[in-house]
């Protein structure tokens, strides 16, 4: 992973620094809470339902085992509130109908874009975080703001078996060109960037602001295809794909006229019509044009001064490579290999690496008792060990919110997986219904309109089987709180949406989005089946909504049955419509 | 940004006036700096409505780098502490602090990080081109 220069650290210290002296202004009453708030929102610092919440960035997901420690300590030490705050936003959730999940402390959860959140450090110690951070190079730098967020990309990025051009390397030099843009700091909304270099799109693309797929041209050069204007929200659009291929020497150069032009025209009358999205469909080739005149002018009129040199290329691409071997790697002693529970497992959650004696493999973070992509303190500190012993010292931040383990070999997999199992974190099922996408929803966001955590509890109390969830193959469950889709509802298999009618909270359900992966097919949100449903409704729609599946899957030509989304997408959404409608309980819905 | 303040000059709100003339203009924020005459202007005075609002950023730019202007671009209305190293590395060389703001925490903020990853209208070249040049 990248290796941080001496100014790297240096300016992550300093921008803690920065943190503190505006932390201390605002104490004492020099800056407004008007003024605070966006400076605390570009290091990560909202104010949440019931505490302060910190996103602490991990750049295109990457981690070190390190890190991963010192999210434990902060977990342990930090996420730590006063008892009688706990108490009474207990005592408020108590309040609430319906069930629950009780509330939680002295953890983390890692998001959709691929970072990791905190739900209860105190303010006034925000600063001490931020210092305890840097020490091991991590910030909370643009993590949320009007400006450019933390890029995302694939997962697998480095180790894929189908990858063209690793996109680590670009994600890095742009995150740095990024970084205390002086221009960008104010953008009519946030502004987010995702990569891949991968033949298959796990990065999803088609669905952020700026989307870039690395390819080569038949001369075998490097370069991007770039699409602009995607987003999810209260309007799903896909990008517009503005340049099949542009060198990749440029694309700082590009990006600078595409976020010029966004912060000139995008509007900022409107929160919901402020997204780029919404500037490039209205616009639509005026924008386009725009912006090439633009790209001309920062390369022609001001020299391209951001022009990739090869030199800082290297320098960047060489903290890239495979890392070394631990010397006393040693191989699974007490294998049965053959263990059906291993073999599953191996199924399910490892997948094939660039190198043949590596493998990736995922640790579920799906599971009973813990919202998906909940993490506590002692399974930062567990999984921290398991990376430096069995991931070279790395990991990532998945964006269906596990941790994926890049640099396994082969001939360890067994002991990672009895290690992971005696922790709670081998949960064969990635990819399959109970590894579900849900924001924190409503239990702890200010934003959202309804909760998502007890929805995902009682789906995955419902699917529990393993028999059944492989039976069920491969579908994507997408659960957000509201609107802002941070659960990604658009883009699942299923979406759930909370909604707020009337004080109280209802659930839309979409069906056939897809993110772009090569399961999924072209990105696109999904339809909805109806009017919205009651919480206690929503496990019984799912749950007809599967059973339609079963009913009318088909087998393949390959030995299989079809997956939920090809049975979807063969028979159309009738008749799941009128079975998920069926579910709902005598009393009518709300319409 | 070791020189500090000597890139800006911060003005109290009481020590700024505004007279449109031939030399002294105003522009508005959604403005295209490139559409404007500048023949003979000596001073642009760039508004901030809110300081959430960053189209005069980009404004700044285009003037001093794009357009090579040499006069005094002037950044007003909304204009905070915090933003101000932003305004300078965008092109603004004068800034009037919202009425009522002292400066006495201006200072440090110019001298935090001595660079920045990318260029800027202040300083062209990113980070990179002067490592390895």
């Amino acid at each position: 992973m990248y290796q941080y220069t001496d100014f790297d650290r240096q300016f992550v210290k300093l921008r803690a620094e920065q943190h503190r002296d505006q932390l201390e202004r605002w104490q004492k009453g020099q800056l407004s809470d008007e003024e605070f708030r966006p400076l605390r929102l570009q290091n990560g610092w909202y104010v949440q339902r019931y505490a302060p919440m910190l996103r602490v960035a991990v750049p295109y997901g990457e981690i070190s085992a390190k890190q991963l420690s010192v999210l434990a300590t902060i977990a342990k030490d930090y996420d730590q509130p006063e008892d009688k705050l706990f108490a009474k936003a207990q005592a408020q959730q108590d309040l609430l109908p319906g069930k629950s999940p009780r509330l939680i402390k002295g953890y983390g959860h890692f998001t959709t874009r691929q970072n990791v959140q905190f739900n209860w450090i105190p303010l006034s110690k925000s600063a001490d975080v931020m210092d305890l951070l840097a020490t091991v190079d991590m910030h909370g730098i643009q993590t949320s703001g009007n400006c450019i967020r933390n890029i995302t990309t694939d997962e697998l990025a480095g180790v894929a078996v189908d990858e063209v051009v690793d996109p680590r390397p670009y994600a890095e030099i742009l995150r740095q060109w990024s970084t205390l843009h002086p221009e960008f700091a104010f953008l009519p909304r946030k502004f987010k960037i995702a990569i891949t270099g991968a033949r298959e799109d796990r990065a999803a693309i088609g669905w952020h602001d700026v989307g870039l797929q690395l390819l080569k041209n038949a001369a075998g050069e490097v370069g991007f295809k770039v699409w602009v204007g995607g987003g999810m929200g209260r309007t799903p659009i896909i990008g517009t794909l503005v340049r099949e291929f542009l060198p990749w020497q440029h694309i700082m150069n590009y990006l600078e006229a595409v976020v010029r032009v966004y912060n000139r025209w995008g509007r900022r009358d409107n929160l919901y019509k402020a997204r780029i999205k919404i500037l490039v469909k209205a616009e639509g080739q005026r924008y386009i044009d725009e912006v090439e005149a633009e790209f001309d002018d920062v390369v022609n009129k001001d020299g391209g001064p951001h022009t990739i040199s090869q030199a800082e290329f290297n320098r960047v691409a060489a903290c890239f490579v495979e890392p070394k071997a631990p010397a006393n790697a040693s191989v699974s002693a007490h294998s049965n290999l053959q263990d059906p529970g291993f073999q599953r497992w191996l199924h399910q959650n490892v997948v094939a690496h660039k190198n043949p004696k590596l493998r990736a493999v995922t640790l579920s973070f799906k599971r009973l008792g813990l919202a998906p992509g909940d993490v506590t303190a002692e399974q930062l500190e567990a999984s921290a060990q398991l990376v430096a012993k069995y991931s070279r010292g790395e990991a990532r931040v998945t964006h269906s919110q596990n941790l994926v383990l890049p640099w396994v070999p082969e001939t360890q997999l067994f002991d990672l997986w009895q290690d992971a199992k005696a922790l709670g974190l081998a949960s064969p099922n990635i990819g399959l219904l109970n590894d579900m996408i849900a924001c924190p929803g409503g239990d702890y966001c200010a934003l959202a309109n309804a909760r998502a955590i007890p929805v995902a509890a009682a789906i995955s109390e419902r699917y529990q089987d393993i028999d059944e969830l492989d039976d069920l193959g491969p579908i994507d469950l997408h659960i957000s709180g509201c609107i802002n889709s941070c659960g990604h509802h658009h883009s699942g298999h299923i979406g759930i949406l909370g909604v707020d009618k009337d004080g109280k909270e209802w659930y839309q359900v979409t069906l056939g989005g897809s993110d772009g992966s090569a399961l999924s097919g072209t990105a696109g949100p999904g339809k909805v089946v109806g009017p919205s449903f009651s919480a206690a409704e929503v496990p019984e729609v799912i749950e007809a909504v599967i059973n339609t599946y079963l009913e009318l899957r088909a087998p393949t030509g390959n030995g299989r049955a079809e997956y939920f989304i090809e049975t979807l997408r063969r028979v159309g959404q009738d008749p799941f419509k009128i079975e998920a409608n069926a579910a709902r309980h005598t009393e009518p819905a709300l319409a | 940004m070791k020189h500090g303040m000597n890139v800006m000059q911060i003005l109290s709100f009481k020590d700024h006036s505004y007279v449109a003339d031939t030399s002294t203009i105003g522009m508005a924020n959604d403005a295209d700096p490139r559409a404007v005459s500048l023949e003979g202007v000596k001073r642009i005075d760039l508004h901030f409505p809110k300081f959430t609002d960053g189209r005069a950023y980009s404004q700044a730019f285009l003037l001093r780098r794009r357009l090579g202007f040499k006069g005094e671009i002037r950044a007003t209305g909304d204009v905070l502490i915090d933003q101000l190293v932003a305004m300078a590395r965008t092109g603004f060389d004068v800034a009037v602090l919202r009425e009522g703001l002292d400066a006495s925490a201006a200072q440090r903020q110019f001298e935090r990080f001595p660079a920045f990853y990318q260029g800027s209208a202040l300083d062209t070249q990113p980070l990179f081109a002067k490592d390895l040049a």
